[in-house]
């Protein structure tokens, strides 16, 4: 059998034993998953009818006040989820890594690609669930996304190129990270920036600086696209930008893990 | 599989520097095919570098290394497909179930449905796991835990089986099972490498022992070989009164005496054979005696002899 062949067996095996991981330890999944639907709530409902009288028609989807404000927020709620998600891959790799198990693996004639293939595919998989699960809150909340099938397939095809980038640099962090702890509290970063981003206002409204920050950050671009998708507000250059931003992220973190997995030095 | 004459590891001017700290330095070893071959020494003697070396887990800084017939820097995929390592850190998955951790050692050396469960059910009954083999391995004893540890690493069939430290923190009935186990994988004709603290340890499992310490081989043997070196084996006689300790050292003239404490200590392995000769002889003399202690080397005493240290001191080393 070729190389090719045994990477895509021993990823598709080691893709299952972290799926089984994850169902024998759901609670992890529960508190991420809990997180962007707290926001989710506490923004709509608190904020959200101050809020979503400051948008514009266009903005909230033809929607008033409270309404508009979820249509406006949920995009960037599902990239939130993403967020959050990430950090427990970067708490799984940590505790793969920091544990007996992975010098097992090593000293085995396993695919080199395959032990990080497979966290990989099990994260995006976890992910993709979240984000359905926080998409059937705001769905029951009174979300009415306005996109056509094909629309659809975009947003979901963004979504998990956004979830798969993410997914790489939290499994670099992972990797990095000496302890679990450290694992679990660097991606955290990552959840702050969707608020300095256009996800839960529009970036006009924000201060020069910023403004300024907000714009170049890779959270606006993809809040705009989704956004744009879902809700049919105007996406223009933001579509290229965002997967330029998914494409270099995924791929200066996957080199960045493969390095640090190749050296890693023994305890 | 490698020429029947080559031997099963082979190193040699093998040196590792972990930043300014020499760990191994100019290490030489053979182990050959189908034999025991122990490491023995304190922690921090360089036991577990020597190891991760020959696994492929870290590189060594100069020297060469071979194991089953495969270069380890250059071939490491060759040598990870002949060998099997238990490591000093249990190397389960706890969330998964015993059965879980052996069919993913199955799925991942490639084995097929039908000959992987074969497999397990064989390597299951084998180290006594059957009835646990469903509970995760969470609720497992330490013992149990590393019974499926070496189970796991026997699923892929390998030639060369690494064990670093195979029993330490086992409770005495455990490191039995445990030796047991050890010991039936020799009469399968694979080559075993295993480091350990413990003198009786190396003593009971392995054919050859080589005792490292500061990184630096300081003597191999056969365990009769290095206990032969040992001066620590020893009967210790305590007397009630002055008149029989004057009267047994008559008797025992090797022996060293101790006047003050009325002690005398007779060179011996504490066998019953010479035992027996040594209570018959004091009976003959009518010498009564108080205290009788038998005094069997340990790895302090080897250390000892072969190094003119103690080897506690190196504990924190």
């Amino acid at each position: 059998m070729s190389a090719l062949a045994y990477t895509v067996i021993d990823s598709r095996t080691l893709l299952r034993r972290n799926l089984r991981r994850l169902r024998r330890y759901p609670s992890m999944t529960l508190i991420l998953i809990g997180m962007p639907i707290v926001f989710l709530l506490l923004f709509v409902f608190v904020f959200g009818g101050q809020l979503g009288h400051g948008l514009s028609s266009q903005l909230a989807g033809g929607h008033a006040g409270r309404d508009g404000y979820l249509n406006y927020v949920t995009p960037g709620i599902l990239l939130m989820t993403i967020a959050a998600t990430v950090q427990g891959t970067a708490i799984v790799v940590a505790m793969d890594m920091t544990g007996g198990i992975i010098d097992r693996f090593r000293t085995m004639a396993i695919a080199r690609a395959a032990v990080l293939t497979g966290h990989v595919l099990a994260s995006l998989i976890q992910t993709l669930a979240s984000i359905a699960v926080v998409l059937g809150v705001a769905i029951a909340l009174g979300f009415r996304p306005t996109a056509n099938p094909l629309d659809w397939l975009a947003a979901i095809g963004l979504l998990a190129l956004f979830a798969f980038a993410l997914i790489w640099l939290a499994t670099a962090l992972g990797l990095a990270a000496k302890s679990v702890e450290t694992a679990s509290n660097t991606p955290m970063i990552l959840t702050l920036l969707p608020f300095l981003s256009s996800s839960f206002v529009p970036t006009t409204t924000m201060p020069e600086g910023l403004r300024q920050f907000a714009a170049y950050q890779p959270f606006t671009p993809v809040t705009e696209t989704l956004r744009g998708l879902l809700t049919g507000t105007h996406i223009g250059t933001h579509a290229i930008v965002a997967i330029a931003w998914s494409v270099g992220i995924a791929a200066g973190s996957y080199l960045w893990a493969r390095r640090l997995y190749n050296q890693r030095q023994p305890r | 599989m490698s020429g029947a004459r080559e031997p099963a590891i082979s190193v040699s001017g093998l040196s590792k520097s972990f930043g300014q700290t020499a760990v191994l330095d100019d290490v030489d070893l053979t182990v050959a095919e189908g034999t025991v071959f122990a490491l023995l020494g304190p922690n921090g003697a360089g036991k577990t570098t020597i190891v991760r070396i020959l696994s492929t887990l870290i590189p060594a800084d100069t020297g060469e290394a071979q194991v089953a017939g495969h270069d380890v820097a250059s071939d490491p995929d060759r040598v990870r497909s002949a060998i099997g390592v238990t490591g000093q850190f249990s190397a389960v998955d706890e969330l998964m179930t015993g059965e879980e951790n052996l069919r993913l050692m199955a799925d991942l050396h490639h084995l097929g449905r039908v000959v992987g469960a074969a497999r397990i059910a064989e390597l299951l009954d084998r180290f006594d796991l059957v009835d646990a083999a469903w509970r995760p391995v969470s609720t497992y004893s330490g013992g149990m835990r590393r019974r499926l540890d070496l189970a796991m690493t026997l699923v892929g069939s390998p030639q060369v089986i690494f064990l670093d430290e195979p029993t330490t923190g086992l409770d005495p009935r455990s490191r039995r099972t445990m030796w047991d186990s050890i010991r039936d994988l020799v009469t399968d004709g694979v080559t075993i490498l295993l480091t350990t603290q413990y003198l009786d340890e190396a003593d009971h499992l392995a054919d050859r022992i080589a005792v490292l310490d500061h990184g630096r081989i300081v003597a191999e043997g056969s365990a009769e070989e290095l206990k032969r070196r040992v001066p620590g084996g020893h009967v210790r006689l305590r007397f009630a009164t002055p008149e029989a300790l004057r009267a047994a050292a008559d008797l025992f003239e090797g022996g060293s005496r101790d006047d003050e404490k009325l002690v005398i200590q007779v060179p011996g392995d504490g066998g019953v054979a010479s035992l027996r000769r040594l209570l018959d002889q004091l009976d003959d003399a009518d010498v009564e005696v108080e205290h009788l202690s038998i005094h069997t080397p340990d790895l302090d005493d080897v250390f000892f002899a072969v190094t003119g240290h103690p080897a506690a001191e190196k504990a924190s080393a």
